[in-house]
């Protein structure tokens, strides 16, 4: 194997699996042998039911990673995987943000969440829960602008992609 | 074949019948009673062995030599777990298996009922795919699946759970249903764009040389090896796994390449100007460290598993689909080789550096491995165990026949010989079948001896006996300061009142000068199986070596004088 510095970075792979028990098990297998950590995954039924369709996040390698789709593409079970990380494709990630809030934060933190086009979800004596849709990195600022103010948990749904055009994502 | 109601279990039988094979290899247990019991109307011959690791191995042995599925039948809990060695084994050298496993009801998955193991989740790792039945309606669908997924593209372990509620389950099956498996793709013919290329590569060298692999065998593809080295005049080098590739004794043969290889074959390697691997997987014991590995040549790899492409060694030229079909269209694009002083370059090594052992004193394993070899023409099938009999039978054991060859290469399974030998000779009842085994292999799995007793069933197995796990204080002995550590195989049984105790023959060899004598009344014994014990010198070292991890530049040649470094890879 080439000694070149790994190239190490966050990928993301969309894949076609077919719906069936123990698929999950097969591709987190493919990901822990060659030491790659799943940051995200996201798995939902394809409008046919034989097949899911499943978005993963990963961290590492961009050689390893070559490998790693070789080998999810040989299972039996997987119809394909490819890495999308560097292609325009519409990706979304949806969280839930809910920050400590006291009455007399109550106008700043609404303000920034109007900014951040944030829906609210709930809101309570001393804390607000809100939702914010968009890139990754947005999600990433919105929970950084929260932070002052003391976030009391953070539930995001992981990376989802569609292709543009009439193209068929996975 | 009119529909009527029976067992899931007597479907799976009866598929199993539908696929052309002879034997099925297990143990029963109280979940996979149904299928036993459907056994008892079937055609198919059961070999009861007496552990599920030897009827995994024995099935292994049987696929190799068919070609055909090997087929293991066992129970839940500890008969599942008893064959993942076995499962494994086939997994690292492509072999065709269909393990189907007993299993608890469906109603007590997963609440640690009795004898229930989750062989589906512990064998995931090293199968090429795995089910586990719910609904009864899918047996046959499954069971078709499953022999077509182990035996096509790169062959690989199935593994079938089938809870005991459902195997007893009456169904009405139909076997003409298709199967849809629309994420199995196997590649046949290779992209012609690559062959071409190929094949212009292979025109310009001038000092190529040939790496086949256990594909050639696999793909049936040793004719159209030989026409195109015969065509091109180009010398090839066969792995462990695909002795019999191309027949050893042909001039254009280098042998086996890599750790235990010959020199003129890791020469050649070292100095070609092209390798083309055919089926081989660029192992680690071949390439040592891959970033020393034929600097200086181009590279062409033939293989029908994309994953295997780039994985060791980055290539020139990549070529994914079936060997036999792909060198057939390759050997239409070639014409003919200039390879002449490269030939004579490699007489030179061959001549130079020949594989060699000191013949007087103590009983020498190579001597006697050699010996079998003229004594059976090289015409009988020959299993292995590991260690350092492996490669003294692997040097001096030369094949010239595919399938004549059975050894755990990949997954270096000590215990897989004698079993294997079993599965060999019931796949080829006419066959000579010989399994050359250590001492310390040979009793992982000996209680297979009764099998192969009740059956009668003529191998020769022939220990050397070295009274030491002789790989590992071969290494602790060139690389450790000669700390021996876990290494003496005290307590051995006396191997010839074994045999006798099974009801089986046994021989003794302890000097050189009774080599020949007892190997040719062993060889003649055909009263059921017979053990030739060879005491052979304690302390030899298998040569030439390369230590793990180096490159091939760094062969020794034999024993050296000065203390090594420990070496950089792995086992």
């Amino acid at each position: 194997m080439e000694t070149a510095m790994p190239n190490i970075k966050k990928h993301t792979i969309s894949l076609l699996v077919s719906n069936k028990p123990g698929v999950l098990i097969r591709i987190a297998l493919v990901f822990a042998r060659r030491g790659y950590n799943i940051d995200s995954l996201v798995v939902s039924e394809s409008p046919d039911p034989a097949f899911s369709t499943m978005n993963i996040v990963a961290t590492g390698d961009a050689q390893t990673l070559e490998q790693i789709l070789k080998q999810l593409n040989k299972l039996v079970d997987v119809i394909h995987a490819r890495d999308r990380t560097d292609e325009d494709i519409i990706q979304r990630e949806l969280a839930l943000i809910k920050v400590r809030c006291a009455p007399e934060v109550r106008t700043d933190i609404l303000q920034i969440a109007r900014a951040f086009d944030c829906d609210i979800m709930d809101l309570s004596e001393k804390s607000i829960t809100l939702q914010v849709a968009g890139k990754t990195e947005k999600i990433d600022s919105v929970n950084k602008i929260f932070e002052p103010y003391g976030i009391i948990e953070t539930m995001r749904t992981g990376k989802i992609l569609m292709a543009r055009g009439e193209e068929y994502t996975p | 074949m009119a529909k009527k109601i029976r067992s899931g279990a007597a479907v799976i039988i009866e598929t199993i019948e539908q696929q052309d094979v002879s034997c099925v290899f297990g143990l029963p247990g109280g979940s996979a009673i149904p299928m036993f019991d459907a056994l008892v109307d079937s055609s198919l011959k059961f070999i009861l062995a007496r552990h599920e690791q030897g009827a995994t191995h024995m099935a292994d042995g049987y696929a190799r030599v068919s070609g055909k599925p090997g087929v293991v039948l066992v129970t839940s809990g500890p008969g599942a777990t008893n064959t993942i060695t076995g499962i494994m084994t086939a997994k690292m050298d492509s072999v065709p298996l269909v393990v189907i496993c007993g299993q608890q009801t469906t109603d007590n998955l997963g609440l640690d009922a009795f004898q229930e193991a989750d062989i589906f989740g512990i064998s995931s790792p090293i199968v090429k795919h795995s089910y586990l039945i719910k609904n009864p309606q899918e047996i046959p669908r499954i069971m078709r699946e499953a022999f077509y997924i182990a035996t096509t593209g790169r062959p690989g372990p199935v593994v079938i759970d089938v809870p005991k509620n459902v195997s007893s389950a009456m169904i009405e099956p139909s076997f003409t249903e298709e199967f849809h498996l629309p994420g199995y793709k196997v590649p046949s013919t290779g992209d012609l764009a690559a062959i071409e290329e190929a094949a212009r590569m292979l025109e310009r060298a001038e000092r190529p040389v040939i790496l086949a692999g256990r594909g050639v065998v696999i793909s049936g593809a040793e004719g159209a090896l030989l026409h195109l080295a015969e065509k091109m005049q180009i010398p090839v080098t066969n792995t462990l796994l695909a002795k019999g590739a191309i027949p050893e004794t042909h001039p254009l043969s280098l042998g086996m390449p890599g750790m235990h290889g010959t020199a003129y074959a890791n020469m050649a390697l070292n100095n070609c100007d092209l390798v083309m691997s055919v089926g081989s997987r660029w192992d680690d014991r071949i390439v040592g460290d891959a970033r020393k590995f034929c600097v200086n040549a181009k590279k062409i790899h033939i293989d029908i598993d994309p994953s295997e492409i780039d994985k060791v060694i980055e290539v020139d030229c990549a070529i994914v689909g079936d060997a036999k079909l792909i060198l057939e269209e390759l050997i239409g694009y070639l014409t003919k080789g200039k390879t002449d002083p490269w030939l004579k370059q490699i007489a030179r090594w061959k001549k130079l550096y020949p594989l060699r052992y000191k013949k007087e004193g103590k009983l020498k394993a190579e001597h006697v491995i050699k010996e079998l070899y003229n004594l059976t023409g090289g015409n009988a099938i020959v299993s292995t165990d590991v260690g350092q009999h492996q490669m003294w039978a692997a040097q001096y054991y030369l094949v010239s026949n595919p399938r004549h060859w059975l050894t755990s290469g990949g997954a270096g399974t000590m215990g897989f010989g004698m079993p294997a030998a079993i599965g060999a000779q019931f796949a080829a009842p006419d066959k000579p079948v010989i399994a050359i085994v250590g001492d310390g292999g040979f009793q992982m799995t000996l209680p297979e001896l009764a099998t192969a007793a009740i059956h009668k069933l003529p191998i020769k197995i022939l220990i050397i006996n070295n009274k030491y796990l002789g790989m590992v204080r071969q290494w602790q002995n060139l690389f450790y300061e000669n700390r021996l550590s876990g290494v003496d195989l005290e307590g051995s049984p006396n191997f010839v009142k074994l045999a006798e105790s099974y009801g089986c023959k046994g021989f003794r060899i302890k000097r050189n000068a009774d080599v020949r004598k007892v190997l040719t009344a062993a060889l003649e014994y055909s009263d059921g199986p017979c053990i030739i014990d060879a005491e052979v010198e304690k302390e030899t070292n298998v040569f030439p070596m390369i230590p793990a991890g180096a490159g091939l530049g760094d062969m020794i040649l034999e024993a050296p004088k000065a203390k090594l470094a420990k070496p950089v890879g792995g086992a």
